[in-house]
């Protein structure tokens, strides 16, 4: 068992905390947009990490695994982005403990 | 398949069945969309995964083109809920 099977076991278990994290956020965070949070950021740490860790532990797979972290990375805040601005237009409910709102201050400012 | 890669798959199992939670529950329909992008990079670590254990390469390329499916997929619904098709 050489140096980098232990490196990939340690990132893809580091991976997999993120995972249960953003799941966990998933299900008890209040509305839309605190879940958009879990579901973004930590799913795309999660992923690149496992990803990249199980690249390591065998040669053939390396270099397909790093494209996939770097595509991950480019389209993941894209599509969240996109989906977040979309439901905010459909006007999916705030929570009733949001303090501020900047996007309809600044929308509020140009009519 | 080890044990260590068992635990593996053990944790991401909780971390899915938490998500299809969100997925069946979610008040509304950007909910499930955020709940299936989720699902879905879960799942590609799972192939990746896979490419490991079963020692077959051709399990990557599953992964590349389910990870371009799934963003084309999710800009195609946001667009959707934003101004209809």
């Amino acid at each position: 068992m050489g140096i980098n099977v232990i490196i990939g076991y340690i990132l893809m278990f580091i991976g997999a905390f993120f995972f249960l994290v953003s799941a966990i956020g998933l299900v008890r965070l209040p509305d839309l947009y605190t879940r958009m949070q879990a579901a973004t950021k930590a799913t795309t740490l999660g992923a690149i990490s496992s990803i990249l860790g199980i690249g390591l532990m065998k040669e053939e797979i390396l270099v397909k695994s790093i494209v996939l972290a770097v595509f991950i990375l480019l389209t993941a805040p894209i599509s969240g982005s996109a989906l977040i601005r979309a439901s905010y237009k459909a006007k999916s409910p705030l929570t009733n403990k949001t303090v501020v709102d900047r996007l309809k201050e600044k929308e509020g400012e140009t009519k | 398949m080890k044990t260590v890669d068992l635990v593996y798959l053990a944790l991401l199992t909780i971390a899915t069945i938490l998500m299809v939670y969100r997925l069946v529950k979610g008040p509304d329909a950007p909910n499930r969309a955020m709940a299936l992008d989720t699902i879905t990079t879960l799942f590609i670590a799972l192939f990746v995964l896979f490419a490991l254990v079963f020692d077959r390469s051709f399990y990557m390329d599953v992964a590349v083109v389910y990870a371009i499916i799934s963003f084309v997929g999710v800009l195609v619904v946001a667009r959707f809920i934003e101004r209809g098709l």
